[in-house]
């Protein structure tokens, strides 16, 4: 029963760190009040960079790889989506579309036609002295690779940034009303830039991470929608880091029980499982003191930023 | 919004897109060449798979145009009135799913009235699954582009348990539904080729809806509502809340009908992955169209052509179909950042002229 627990936790965090990183940055993202479907796109972009970096240098290169190519692509959408003030619905879809299809031509023009399985050096898993040998939750949590520790640093991270600096405050202030910050005297395109480039930067991790610490090579869609994922992940999570963190672990836990159960031959289909973030996700939205916490200028334009 | 979901000075922008279009084909050509695949055997293929032939034509593009002129008009008309239903890829999966299931269970009884029961079915669940999100967005407020992204998710959820489930072919052992009795079948429009009565009704239908948007109360009150909510509301004579709900549903209508169209008249059987992602190209198919649904016509022909001559020139000259829906992207952010220059230049030209009327008094 231990060795159970132990391994369907640590199929947990290993499903919910690529999650949890893409999620992080959605959600720095909506909270600047821009909401970035382009995400999909920045996690192939990274997945395929990584692959690129590892094969030509060694993990950390891939590490850099898979940041950078996330980057570049949320650099696109940035572009378009703040600077043009195009609809950022739209341009995110186009932005995904795109890095689908140009990672999958590149690929196939790399590394041969058929595009044959390419084998990378992968993370190892770094188990932390003495946190590592607690029982059952030292495995799981605790001798993981390096992303993973960075995912759980993070959101901390952000939550302090978001909620106890100035720029931060700044930052929340754009994803409510960006015209208010410029009367303050603030920037709200730059703001909006700077979150952008945040969220690629972490897509660019969450898909450097699937390709270095989870299947080890490159597949053409291999991000499998988990930038949109990261949208109901962001919202389960109350526009929080904390809460995004936590979301992060139940759609992890919900896809490793799936196997469990899956195993098991129960009754319960297993798409129940699937399925029950997703309706938790359209429940929370329902709920609580102030509705859903959605950003108010979610999605919204800055007006005049090219003049 | 801005002024390209507006619908305003359509004729111009559908100019522009066709010059657009041509120039992209261009840069398709040079990421070609840079892939080190032969150009002119690459496009000729692609042409060829497209629109070469009467059989690429008709059993290639205008099958892959379909379910992308119905979930087109879906789009087109929800994002017309402000709806950001990005959920017509749910929609369109229930839909199927809907359609599998009357046909399956019910094809013996039905008789000759399957396939209409059928396509109502696929219409209605669509409906069903856009209620959710539309209801959300009423009653608490919450971003319809969330919600029917986590409704697409289920959608899959909910195809793959019955193609394992209820809906299994007997055998128990692919995981799809059987094959759709001939009664099932939406019919071919000629006995050689593929194309099915689906895509005529698809088109029927855009020419409706387009003469409806413009000539008619609603029509009207749709666009109104696209432009301005507010000022809409304050009217006194548009019940906005009302209006986009209805809008919502039908825009799911539209969708869960390209799910059935979809299974009726091509698949013939359910299974995962029934939508390889029709419900996202849409919304390129959309907005090329520069929301007008008459306009989602070509456009939805021009990626159901792209669609095609893609897989014809991965298959005879191995380039990679991904360059294709590379293209596609670029034709968007293309189409997107266009207005936005012209106005800005414009805005620097009124400025010099204005600077240059002052100099001369």
């Amino acid at each position: 029963m231990e060795t159970l627990l132990t391994a369907f936790l640590a199929s947990t965090v290993r499903t919910a760190t690529p999650l949890a990183l893409a999620s992080l940055g959605e959600g720095m993202c909506e909270r600047a009040g821009v909401i970035n479907l382009g995400m999909e796109g920045t996690i192939i972009a990274g997945a395929f960079g990584a692959a690129v970096g590892a094969a030509a240098g060694g993990t950390v290169l891939g590490i850099a790889g898979g940041a950078l190519a996330g980057l570049v692509v949320s650099c696109v959408f940035g572009i378009f989506a703040i600077w043009l003030r195009t609809d950022q619905i739209i341009t995110g879809t186009a932005v995904t579309l795109g890095a689908l299809g140009l990672t999958s031509a590149l690929y196939r023009v790399t590394f041969g036609t058929q595009g044959v399985a390419l084998s990378i050096p992968t993370l190892a898993p770094l188990p932390l002295p003495l946190l590592s040998s607690i029982p059952v939750l030292g495995s799981a949590f605790f001798s993981q690779p390096v992303l993973t520790y960075i995912a759980f640093v993070l959101a901390p991270v952000c939550s302090w940034f978001l909620f106890r600096t100035r720029t931060g405050l700044i930052w929340r202030a754009t994803g409510e009303s960006p015209e208010a910050v410029r009367s303050a005297g603030g920037r709200p395109v730059q703001v909006q830039l700077l979150a952008t480039s945040l969220s690629g930067l972490l897509g660019g991790l969450a898909g450097a991470c699937l390709v270095l610490s989870q299947v080890g090579t490159f597949a053409d869609g291999m991000s499998a929608g988990r930038g949109f994922i990261a949208i109901a992940v962001v919202a389960l999570g109350r526009w929080h880091p904390s809460g995004i963190l936590a979301a992060s672990l139940l759609f992890g836990g919900s896809s490793a029980l799936q196997y469990l159960f899956q195993a098991a031959a129960t009754a319960i289909p297993y798409q129940v499982f699937l399925a029950l973030p997703y309706m938790m996700a359209l429940v929370v939205l329902t709920s609580g003191r102030r509705g859903h916490a959605a950003p108010a200028a979610l999605g919204g334009k800055l007006e005049n930023s090219l003049s | 919004m801005s002024a390209i979901l507006r619908g305003h000075a359509s004729t111009v922008r559908f100019l522009f897109g066709g010059s657009v279009v041509v120039v992209l084909l261009g840069v398709l050509a040079g990421t070609i060449a840079l892939g080190g695949f032969p150009v002119g055997a690459s496009l000729q293929s692609l042409v060829r798979g497209s629109i070469g032939s009467p059989d690429a034509l008709l059993s290639a593009t205008f099958v892959r145009a379909s379910p992308l002129l119905l979930t087109g008009l879906a789009v087109a008309l929800s994002f017309r009135s402000g709806v950001f239903n990005i959920g017509a890829e749910g929609q369109l999966v229930v839909g199927a799913a809907a359609a599998t299931f009357v046909a399956i269970r019910a094809e013996q009884w039905l008789d000759v009235w399957t396939v209409p029961v059928e396509l109502a079915a696929a219409a209605a669940a669509g409906i069903a699954w856009a209620i959710v999100p539309a209801w959300l967005r009423r009653r608490f407020r919450v971003p319809e582009v969330i919600t029917t992204i986590m409704m697409n998710f289920l959608a899959t959820f909910l195809v793959s348990y019955l193609v394992r489930g209820p809906l299994q072919e007997p055998t128990r052992v692919y995981p799809q539904s059987s094959t759709f009795a001939e009664l099932a079948r939406i019919p071919t429009v000629h006995p050689m080729v593929r194309l099915h009565w689906g895509f005529v009704l698809a088109i029927l239908l855009a020419l409706f809806l387009g003469w409806a948007l413009r000539h008619t109360a609603s029509g009207f009150r749709i666009i109104a509502v696209g432009v301005n909510p507010r000022a809409a509301e304050e009217t006194g004579r548009i019940d906005v809340d009302r209006l986009t709900w209805l809008v919502f549903l039908g825009s799911g209508a539209l969708a869960g009908l390209a799910g059935g169209i979809e299974v009726g008249g091509v698949t013939y059987a359910l299974y995962d992955n029934v939508s390889p992602g029709y419900g996202y190209t849409a919304i390129a198919v959309a907005l090329l169209a520069g929301l007008q649904p008459v306009m989602v016509v070509p456009s939805a022909i021009l990626f159901g052509g792209l669609s095609a001559g893609a897989a014809a020139m991965q298959r005879d000259v191995a380039v990679p179909a991904g360059f294709v829906e590379f293209v596609q992207a670029l034709i968007i952010l293309a189409l997107l950042a266009a207005p936005h220059i012209v106005a800005f230049m414009q805005q620097r030209l009124a400025r010099l002229q204005a600077v240059e009327q002052q100099g001369a008094r």
